[in-house]
């Protein structure tokens, strides 16, 4: 057990650390430097910035350095808390993502747990029922799901809303609440909000798992111990539930560490369409304004979220499955 | 195996569709009427033209010219078709010039109205903000948004192979190494990373250099899954009696790979390709739609749809997500194509 919960946690930092070098590569990338951009959004306002002072500036945020440098200097910076300013905005880029990250992840979680909520019994369903008509249809929306990508289902969905019920569908707060301090009002109004970004978020990996659970059922009620319980005369509901159902349900935590990546990916173009108050739209402004510290803290900030969360994914995998407590102790 | 797949109905269907799409891709200038660029502020947002196959009892295909006016409440120009006005459809008709598969110059076009007066138009799909016709411009978005998806899955093949097929054959430490490797790149969110990087694409490179940029940026996740597959089939192959047995009949371990161990995992590697290419196709249409992808003068079904962001654009013109249509049909039948192979490859299933 310990030797699984070491690999998983080696192998958590290894790739916060790939992370943290592909966010400075987002960085580094474009053309120009913090201070060019600095320059020109200066002259645009009207004033002069002369070639010494673009030097010192240089000096002084450390751009005359070696890579290396840069690197881990701004590493330094992140481990304070501190991820430099945004550039479009004048103010700390801690300060501009505020509560956006936790929106993202409210919204990521609540599509996962959608997706159990709905995979679970559908796929129970499914795999009891096989060939039956409701089979039909799980595995054809199944289908359906895994094909259309989720920002075209948003697409979709908000043209309906606004075409039959004259309603906007978006956002995450009603207006009113938008501006509000936290408190139970807007919490209500957030969970209101919640279910529909989640569905659309959730339906391509509902399907997967319908798909996996359905066979995984399947492979489990085929044994002889399902027989032996059905024998001893179990009702059928506890046949199913108490046993197979329990085995099959491993993957729901197993696929939590591809999940998740999956719908914070998802968050971030479908947050654009339906206009939630996530990192998304703020991603895209920073990237298309070459705000760079901007986007580079948030693709680290998410990619680090998306890490802890499989790694917690893990835990729940390992309380849940005995056998892999097992595989450790080898 | 070719005749385990004709047995599955669907994965046949979907194949169909595919050729047909690919049919598209090669054919894309002479099924487009007009061409694609052309803009003209007066044909702003039109609504799509019905074809009328019959005039009074005879086969003469005609649509209705759209007759403008100004709403007196909105001041916008409102279109409406007008039977008065009938304009003759016609097929392999003259139109703009171009190259047939790039080599045989000819100005044919499926579909046209022939030596017609300018206010005559046909616009099948109607037509974006810029007053282009959106027909045309879907066939070329087709053409790019398909190759695309080829090209990056072949990227990824080779990147998935080469890593896949060492990370199986050596084992020990290149082995960890490699499957650590895939792990990372599967556990980071993709496409806030991909913004990132095709957002740093310089301004002023050509649609070509974007184009490849795009498929090498995608095909650098794509890669992951490949390799697992190729990876898996050499592990449980490595241990067959066959590969035993050419091994003491002394054939070098070349020889043993390309003749023994690739034609036996070939059909697996043609499976998990196809499932791949919807992936790269979702993935382009995404970043395009964002705007970081193929930005105009390229034309994809991720540019199309750009125009569909804006909602109250869509409930006045709801022919703009028309790109859609296409998207999901495609990789609804690649994903169908896809199993299909993959249900045939496998000696040991039903």
């Amino acid at each position: 057990m310990l030797a699984f919960l070491t690999r998983r946690l080696v192998l958590a930092v290894l790739t916060v650390w790939a992370v943290s070098v592909l966010s400075f590569a987002v960085i580094q990338l474009p053309p120009g430097d913090y201070i060019s951009s600095y320059i020109a959004q200066m002259s645009a306002s009207g004033s002069f910035v002369s070639a010494q002072e673009a030097e010192a500036l240089r000096h002084q945020y450390g751009l005359d350095r070696p890579l290396y440098v840069q690197y881990l200097r701004w590493m330094e910076m992140v481990v304070q808390g501190k991820f430099g300013m945004a550039l479009e905005w004048g103010r700390p880029v801690s300060e501009v993502i505020g509560d956006r990250l936790w929106l993202t992840m409210a919204v990521s979680i609540a599509a996962i747990l959608l997706t159990w909520v709905l995979a679970l019994p559908i796929g129970i369903y499914s795999a009891v029922r096989q060939y039956s008509f409701g089979d039909y249809l799980a595995t054809l929306v199944g289908f359906i799901g895994l094909a259309v990508p989720s920002f075209m289902l948003a697409l979709v969905l908000m043209y309906l809303g606004f075409r039959l019920f004259n309603a906007n569908v978006g956002g995450l707060f009603s207006d009113e609440l938008a501006q509000a301090p936290w408190g139970w009002a807007k919490t209500w109004d957030l969970l209101k909000h919640l279910p529909l970004p989640a569905a659309i978020l959730g339906l391509g990996g509902t399907a997967q798992l319908i798909r996996i659970m359905r066979a995984n059922l399947l492979d489990e009620l085929r044994k002889p111990y399902v027989v032996t319980a059905r024998a001893r005369g179990l009702a059928e509901r506890q046949v199913i539930l108490k046993y197979p159902v329990r085995v099959a349900l491993n993957p729901f935590a197993s696929t939590v560490g591809y999940l998740l990546p999956y719908v914070v990916s998802g968050s971030i173009i479908v947050s654009l369409v339906l206009g939630l108050p996530t990192v998304g739209p703020l991603l895209l402004r920073a990237l298309v304004a070459q705000d760079m510290f901007l986007a580079g803290t948030i693709v680290l900030l998410l990619g680090v979220m998306t890490v802890v969360g499989t790694f917690l994914s893990d835990l729940l995998l390992m309380w849940i499955d005995p056998r892999i407590r097992l595989e450790g102790r080898r | 195996m070719w005749w385990r797949f004709r047995r599955h109905r669907l994965a046949m269907l979907g194949t169909a569709v595919v050729l047909l799409f690919y049919g598209v891709v090669l054919l894309a200038d002479f099924l487009a009427y007009a061409d694609p660029v052309a803009s003209e502020a007066q044909r702003s947002l039109l609504p799509p033209q019905r074809i009328h196959w019959w005039l009074n009892g005879r086969w003469e295909p005609h649509v209705y010219g759209l007759a403008g006016r100004r709403d007196p409440v909105t001041f916008k120009r409102v279109y409406t078709p007008d039977p008065s006005r009938k304009v003759p459809v016609r097929f392999v008709v003259h139109g703009f010039e171009y190259r047939l598969f790039g080599l045989i110059p000819t100005d044919r076009h499926l579909i046209g109205v022939e030596g017609a007066r300018p206010e005559d138009t046909l616009f099948l799909l109607g037509t974006d903000e810029q007053g282009r016709d959106l027909w045309s411009r879907l066939m070329y978005g087709t053409r790019t948004s398909l190759t695309i998806g080829l090209v990056g899955v072949a990227f990824s093949l080779v990147l998935g192979v080469l890593l896949g097929g060492v990370s199986g054959l050596y084992g020990g430490i290149t082995d960890t190494v490699i499957q650590r490797v895939i792990e990372i790149v599967r556990s980071i969110p993709t496409i806030p990373l991909w913004m990132g990087l095709a957002a740093a694409l310089p301004n002023d490179w050509t649609v070509m250099q974007v184009y490849f940029a795009i498929t090498v940026i995608i095909s650098l996740v794509g890669w992951t899954e490949l390799a697992r597959v190729v990876r898996g089939r050499f592990l449980s192959l490595r241990e067959e009696d066959f590969v035993t047995a050419a091994e003491l009949a002394g054939s070098s371990q070349m020889r043993i790979i390309v003749h023994h161990l690739v034609p036996s995992f070939l059909s697996h590697i043609i499976a998990a390709t196809t499932l791949a290419i919807p992936a790269m196709i979702i993935s382009e249409t995404s970043l395009s739609f964002l705007g970081l992808g193929l930005r105009p003068p390229a034309i994809s079904w991720g540019v199309l749809l750009q125009q569909a962001q804006n909602i109250q654009a869509l409930a006045i013109s709801p022919w703009l997500l028309v790109s859609a249509v296409p998207v999901i049909i495609v990789i609804l039948a690649l994903n169908f194509m896809g199993d299909g192979l993959r249900d045939a490859a496998d000696p040991y299933g039903q």
